[in-house]
């Protein structure tokens, strides 16, 4: 609590009162939200609470029915296409399914946000996507393209692409699914090491709970529209809340139901009582 | 007791589909000044859709000139004027069969494969990728393809309407035995430059647009699923034919 | 790279190509074609009916293109039609007492000033008339000399000259 009162005049992203509706259901109803900086910011929740929508939020592809969303400083509502696409240049996205380029090589997808903003000449691309192909340790791999790569080495190149430009904000939407140990571990590092290194802000999006508590400095805990808890992980795990303690002891009774709504079982299944 | 509002739904969505094809359109020519920075894209798609459907477009080519000639010299053996082949040929290639035949089949080669890549770009988030690096998929992605559309199909309807005069006079000429200057004099005589020629190059150069921008707006509002992008394909080839069709008569009716 | 370039070449022949088809069917297969000619020399001849004759109408020797129709005029004193022929100086060898018919190519097609040597031994200039002149064949003309002219049965002739069809009955 006190750390995230002290960090919320320096927020990188602040997000205020936020609602949303797509068709008939509702998203977010009223959710305030502060990414401060230099550090890795976890949002995490049940599947289809919207973290994603809210990913989509935050970088404008998506605007919200309510509420403000301020990042750097910038209210995305007044800004135009053209100052969204300036921000989204300092901005890092990781897809949760990589959305490498098929027609590129892993070198050219890296190269890709480059090439298109400035017309560098093509031995200091070279010393740019070199490098980060090396972080992510696939530098030999430069030339291949990515149908010849595993998931876990699409998502790698991935980040070397999100990362290519120094962005101030990075943002993984869910980095850990589908890989193995090995590279779940090496990822785990880099998030790490490139908040460190780079000095950037990070926000995860996930819900493998072990791997969080190994990158995160806060978690912020979606359900029902809204957030449901906040803190370190530690306290988080601590389980003060129902929601907490649901989400993180993976109980299936609890304010998430695990039954999707539906009439009554035994109606369901031609029991009838009383029915002619 | 359904069809009521079913059909209404129909013309509904048939409506919705065209506003929102037409509000596609207003995009992509507002992004077309930008796309201009990408015009080795431009290229590339000349490339893909033009040069990979010359196989198809000659081959089809030849063939309905070899059809056209004995059809015609035929039939019009019965008035006593097999003179008029050439002319008969050159005249409703240009006019017609060259710019529509070439659209159509366009629409099966280049216009299904813009749709299968752009909705698989879709479903695989490389769409939104451009667009959080900054980069709009509409100048980098769309545009460039429509371009070429445009480019493309007058040159794809020109070389078929070659093979086809060629295959018409392999008929004609070669097998059936009609003179030689008959042929090329009688169709020099009869065919105009602009009129003919060129009213199937601005035919096409539209056939071109329609069937790209019907092709890149399924994709690009395809449904991400394995299902979306089949079924954006099939509506492709529907939606161009009719359209390129229906656009033809149009054009036929009112420009000439 | 070599990828890129191959494309780029697969690009520019493809547009070679399409242009080449392009400018082969607008100057060889259309009128375009009837310009391009040499240097030729210009003869009158009046008709008193031209018919369909039209503006780059080809003339024939023989069945030979020699030249095409450069001018068709109404002569107001004569009320006669002036046909100018611009025919191809190669073609210099024609006596001057060659006759020109306007003939129709076919039953129904487009039709053609024919010219017919003579054999008188001087030749024709450049301006020179064409004084035998045989005028366009009217098909309706030629009908209703046919239905006047061949006397007996008037009533049956109209129903078989249209028709093909009773004629392979009556062999």
């Amino acid at each position: 609590m006190s750390a995230d009162s002290a960090s919320s005049g320096d927020a990188l992203v602040r997000i205020r009162g936020l609602r949303t509706r797509l068709g008939a259901k509702v998203i977010f109803d009223g959710v305030d939200l502060d990414i401060p900086r230099g550090r890795v910011t976890a949002i995490m929740g049940p599947s289809g609470t919207g973290k994603t929508t809210l990913l989509r939020h935050i970088t404008g592809q998506l605007a919200p029915d309510a509420g403000e969303i301020v990042v750097d400083g910038r209210n995305l509502r007044q800004l135009d296409r053209q100052g969204l696409f300036d921000l989204r240049e300092r901005i890092g996205y990781l897809f949760q399914n990589s959305a490498l380029l098929t027609d590129f090589s892993v070198f050219e997808n890296v190269a890709f946000p480059l090439r298109q903003h400035a017309r560098l000449p093509e031995e200091l691309i070279r010393n740019i996507v070199l490098p980060k192909l090396q972080a992510v340790g696939l530098r030999g791999a430069a030339d291949l393209m990515p149908a010849e790569l595993s998931g876990g080495m699409a998502r790698r190149v991935a980040l070397a692409r999100a990362i290519v430009r120094d962005p101030m904000l990075l943002i993984y939407d869910e980095p850990f699914v589908g890989l193995d140990p090995i590279a779940l571990n090496q990822v785990l590092k880099l998030i790490r090491v490139l908040n460190e290194t780079l000095g950037l802000t990070s926000i995860v999006v996930a819900h493998e709970l072990s791997a969080i508590r190994r990158v995160a400095d806060d978690i912020h805990l979606i359900a029902a529209g809204k957030i449901a808890a906040h803190g370190s992980p530690d306290e988080l795990v601590r389980g003060e809340t129902d929601w907490t303690r649901q989400f993180f002891g993976g109980e299936a009774d609890g304010p998430v139901p695990f039954h999707y709504p539906a009439r009554d079982y035994a109606a369901d299944l031609g029991f009838a009582k009383g029915a002619a | 007791m359904n069809d009521k509002p079913a059909r209404n739904s129909m013309i509904g969505d048939g409506l919705a589909q065209v506003g929102a094809m037409g509000l596609f359109l207003l995009q992509v020519l507002a992004a077309i000044p930008r796309s201009l920075r990408h015009f080795a894209q431009t290229v590339r798609q000349i490339f893909f859709v033009g040069a990979m459907s010359l196989v198809i477009i000659m081959t089809c080519g030849l063939f309905i000139g070899l059809v056209l000639g004995l059809q015609l010299y035929e039939v019009l053996s019965r008035f006593g004027s097999t003179a008029s082949v050439g002319t008969v040929v050159a005249i409703a290639l240009y006019r017609e069969l060259g710019p529509v035949v070439t659209a159509l089949l366009f629409a099966g080669r280049a216009g299904t494969s813009i749709t299968a890549e752009i909705g698989l770009m879709r479903a695989t988030d490389q769409l939104a990728a451009m667009e959080m690096m900054a980069v709009d998929p509409l100048a980098y992605v769309v545009a460039p393809r429509f371009l070429a559309g445009i480019i493309a199909m007058p040159l794809l309807a020109s070389i078929f309407n070659a093979l086809a005069i060629f295959g018409s006079h392999l008929v004609a000429v070669t097998w059936l035995g009609l003179d030689n200057g008959t042929f090329w004099s009688n169709m020099t005589g009869a065919v105009d430059v602009w009129t003919d020629v060129m009213n199937g190059v601005w035919k096409s150069a539209v056939f071109g647009a329609v069937v790209t921008l019907v092709a890149t707006y399924q994709g690009y509002s395809t449904a991400p699923t394995s299902e979306g992008v089949a079924y954006a394909t099939t509506r492709t080839v529907v939606y161009s034919s009719i359209l390129t069709l229906a656009i033809d008569f149009l054009m036929t009716a009112f420009l000439m | 790279m070599t990828q890129r370039r191959s494309h780029q070449i697969g690009t520019g022949l493809f547009i070679v190509l399409g242009f080449a088809a392009l400018g082969y069917l607008a100057t060889q297969t259309t009128s375009l074609a009837n310009y391009r000619q040499g240097p030729t020399y210009a003869l009158k001849a009046r008709f008193t009916n031209v018919g369909q004759l039209k503006l780059r109408a080809p003339v024939k020797i023989a069945g030979v293109r020699i030249g095409s129709v450069s001018d068709i005029q109404l002569e107001p004193d004569r009320l006669e039609a002036l046909v100018t022929l611009a025919i191809d100086k190669r073609f210099n060898q024609l006596p001057d007492d060659s006759a020109a018919a306007v003939f129709t190519s076919g039953l129904l097609g487009d039709q053609y000033v024919a010219l017919k040597p003579g054999g008188s031994p001087d030749l024709f200039k450049d301006g020179d008339e064409i004084i035998l002149t045989q005028s366009s064949m009217q098909l309706e003309e030629l009908i209703g000399k046919y239905l006047v002219g061949s006397g007996d049965s008037p009533a049956k002739k109209p129903e078989q000259a249209p028709s093909p069809n009773p004629e392979p009955e009556t062999r």
